[in-house]
């Protein structure tokens, strides 16, 4: 992609600089080793256990059903879910973890096979995507990273995993693998941090997803589901 | 200034907001679950000093070296194929963007929760410029349809409004006919607003934090809304403060823990989204195309002066939920955008005293704002820091010992809003104090004690006082 264009930069960076008593900086500024770092001291020590019980009872407090399960038991699981949500039409990521998990049978030929409306993303498509996203009843996604704290998952946006299958669909699922649990947003954070350190580009949409939509605007009355999902389901994959 | 709001002056506004009796229950009851929602996520987390000291160091040291990483942001952005475009006023901000909307011949743009916009009033710039625009935060959207009723709190813009209220203007403007329940309010909006994303051609939000190490920019939401604007429309545009800014996305994470849990009691809101320029190659939703606009409009004045520290806010309204006077007064008393102890200090900073003089006279000097303040800055001495230069500037105290009463309600209300104090205010104020009261004082205390001899604050805490209040009812 061709660079962008910067506008007007000189002169307003000259004002700060001047405002502030100095030349602007052109070597380069090293942060400095924060005096308190108390965001690292949060759950540590804590094993993969530990933190899937942090997350289970954080999710009864961002009204998110949780469900834990196996890889074998995975396409059952999501079966039942689905079908508790109303069943279809269901939209989710071109993601290799989905024939990982054994899940392209449910997806290709046992969902269709039922009248259920599958999409799988599929770039090639275009803004096709977003009007089946729109239509869904639910949106399925894999978690890249998974926060205990906060019973937040976390999703890079790639041309395989669209942006609106978490948030136009009226119902969403995120599967968990356990393996990808970590205490809080700190381990997420350091980690892209490094990815950009190592000169790797990061995903254009990062989306820390913690439950479905919400407002408090009218009289501070908690509304669940707003203009994203209503619903949300974690199912966490024990053995993964 | 843009960001004022209303015309009316200062000692009518307050007296309409004492006056609005629903206004006054809401804030109160607003203001207690907000504060009591911060208080138990701080306490939970065991050690919230540590936090906001690490707040504090982050945003001290950003906005030392504010060029350098407003260089780095922008090379990150342009590299990723975004536009930046640097505005030193409103006017520059808005020509931008007008610009922008005409040369993507735009008809309809959707925004989500933006301070920084409404504080350039971009809104008239661009419906002059032949466009629809839609405010998608369901507080906004309220507000915005109710014929652009003002804001009256940061973090939650409706506050002052019941819902038959909302009820009574979703049946006038946009034919409903359901009941006042908030859950079939907001699914209304929800079926209204799908339809306005899909078909706009241009999306515009503000920033919390932009990324200077990457190019990207950090949105913080609950409803989601603020995706839906920035994935649908071809076209998005970013409108940010010069100072919302962090090194990397490790400080990006320490903001957003300490703004969510000051702002709504949550470890995180339901929807944080980092977004880096446009959409990538291949990728089917989000924009083709991405403008940053970084705004100073004013806040360069304030770098380098001893009011610098009040660009550490992450507008977060903590200092509005505790402060007694914005309960008293209610947020459209102030006139501006920013309303509470936040409001007090910036507006005359960014709109002049001309138009905001009186605001740094809205205050107890409790301190609890500084108490409750997550990247610790010194509210309370800040607005008598401005008090100090007002008196300087024009040889005496811009309000009378009337219009002072009247502000803080008349009689008992107001020995009451002054009998408390939090640990800070005392041993500022004692050098002054003889029989309790504050009698003549010197330097900065000169302007605050000619308005009129006040009883000294006690030293019973603000949370003590908080819980007699209570009892006691209102006052
Ligand atoms: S001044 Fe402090 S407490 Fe008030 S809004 Fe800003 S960050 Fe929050």
């Amino acid at each position: 992609m061709a660079n962008g264009a910067i506008h007007n930069r000189d002169t307003f960076l000259q004002t700060i600089a001047k405002r502030l008593g100095r030349e602007p900086i052109t070597s380069t500024v090293l942060r400095p080793d924060w005096k308190h770092q108390p965001q690292w001291t949060v759950f540590q020590g804590y094993s993969q256990d530990d933190l899937l019980e942090v997350l289970k009872s954080q999710c009864s407090r961002i009204h998110t059903d949780f469900v834990a399960t196996t890889a074998d038991a995975l396409a059952a699981t999501l079966k039942q879910t689905v079908a508790q949500y109303g069943g279809g039409p269901v939209v989710t990521w071109n993601d290799p973890r989905f024939a990982e998990y054994r899940l392209m049978p449910l997806l290709q030929s046992e969902w269709p096979n039922e009248q259920i409306d599958v999409h799988i993303w599929d770039a090639s498509a275009g803004r096709k995507n977003i009007e089946w996203a729109e239509k869904a009843n639910v949106g399925i996604t894999f978690s890249d990273i998974t926060l205990a704290e906060s019973g937040t998952v976390v999703l890079f946006s790639n041309s395989g995993k669209g942006r609106t299958v978490s948030f136009l669909p009226q119902t969403y699922i995120a599967i968990i693998p356990k393996s990808t649990i970590v205490p809080r947003m700190t381990q997420a954070a350091a980690y892209i941090h490094k990815q950009i350190e190592n000169g790797e580009q990061v995903a254009s949409c990062i989306n820390f997803i913690t439950g479905p939509s919400n407002s408090a605007d009218i009289e501070m009355n908690l509304v669940v589901g707003v203009h994203g999902p209503v619903k949300a389901t974690y199912i966490v994959v024990t053995d993964r | 200034m843009s960001m004022k709001i209303g015309t009316d002056p200062f000692h009518e506004r307050v007296e309409t907001g004492i006056n609005n009796s629903f206004m006054r229950g809401a804030v109160a009851g607003a203001q207690e679950r907000l504060r009591t929602r911060r208080l138990e996520a701080a306490k939970e987390l065991g050690n919230w000093e540590e936090w906001r000291a690490l707040g504090e160091e982050i945003r001290q040291h950003t906005l030392e070296h504010l060029d350098y990483y407003l260089m780095q942001l922008s090379e990150n952005v342009a590299k990723r194929g975004g536009h930046v475009f640097f505005a030193q006023t409103a006017e520059e901000a808005n020509q931008y963007i007008r610009d922008v909307v005409i040369k993507k011949n735009a008809k309809k743009i959707v925004k989500s929760k933006s301070m920084v916009t409404e504080e350039i009033h971009l809104n008239p710039v661009l419906e002059a410029a032949g466009c629809e625009v839609i405010e998608t935060d369901l507080g906004e959207y309220i507000l915005q349809i109710d014929d652009h009723d003002p804001p009256s709190h940061i973090v939650a813009p409706a506050l002052h409004k019941n819902k038959e209220q909302i009820r009574d203007v979703f049946r006038k403007k946009l034919a409903y006919n359901k009941t006042e329940k908030p859950e079939e309010l907001a699914l209304h909006a929800r079926k209204m607003l799908r339809n306005e994303y899909l078909t706009a051609d241009i999306g515009i939000t503000g920033c919390n934090f932009a990324i200077a190490e990457s190019g990207s920019i950090t949105l913080v939401t609950n409803e989601g809304n603020a995706d839906l604007v920035t994935a649908l429309p071809k076209t998005q545009i970013t409108v940010m403060g010069m100072e919302r800014i962090v090194p990397t996305f490790e400080e990006m994470e320490v903001l957003v823990s300490l703004l969510t849990r000051s702002a709504v009691g949550q470890k995180l809101t339901s929807y944080i989204t980092v977004l880096t320029g446009p959409r990538d190659e291949g990728d089917v939703d989000g924009p083709e195309e991405f403008h940053l606009v970084i705004v100073d409009n004013g806040r360069s004045d304030i770098l380098g002066t001893e009011f610098q520290s009040v660009l550490q806010c992450i507008r977060c309204a903590a200092c509005v939920n505790v402060c007694p006077v914005y309960r008293h007064i209610g947020g459209h008393s102030y006139g501006s955008i920013y309303s509470g102890p936040i409001g007090a200090v910036l507006s005359p900073l960014l709109g002049g005293y001309d138009d905001y003089k009186e605001l740094p006279y809205a205050s107890t000097l409790c301190a609890a704002c500084t108490e409750a303040c997550p990247v610790k800055i010194p509210l309370h001495e800040l607005l008598l820091k401005h008090r100090q230069v007002i008196v300087e500037q024009e040889g005496k105290a811009p309000i009378s010992e009337k219009l002072a009463m009247k502000a803080f309600g008349l009689g008992a209300a107001s020995s009451l809003l002054y009998k408390f104090g939090s640990k800070v205010a005392p041993s500022a104020l004692q050098p002054f104090t003889a029989d309790q009261r504050i009698t003549k004082g010197v330097g900065p205390l000169k302007a605050w004690t000619e308005i009129r001899e006040f009883p000294a604050p006690n030293k019973e805490r603000f949370r003590d006082w908080f819980r007699e209040h209570k009892k006691g009812g209102e006052q």
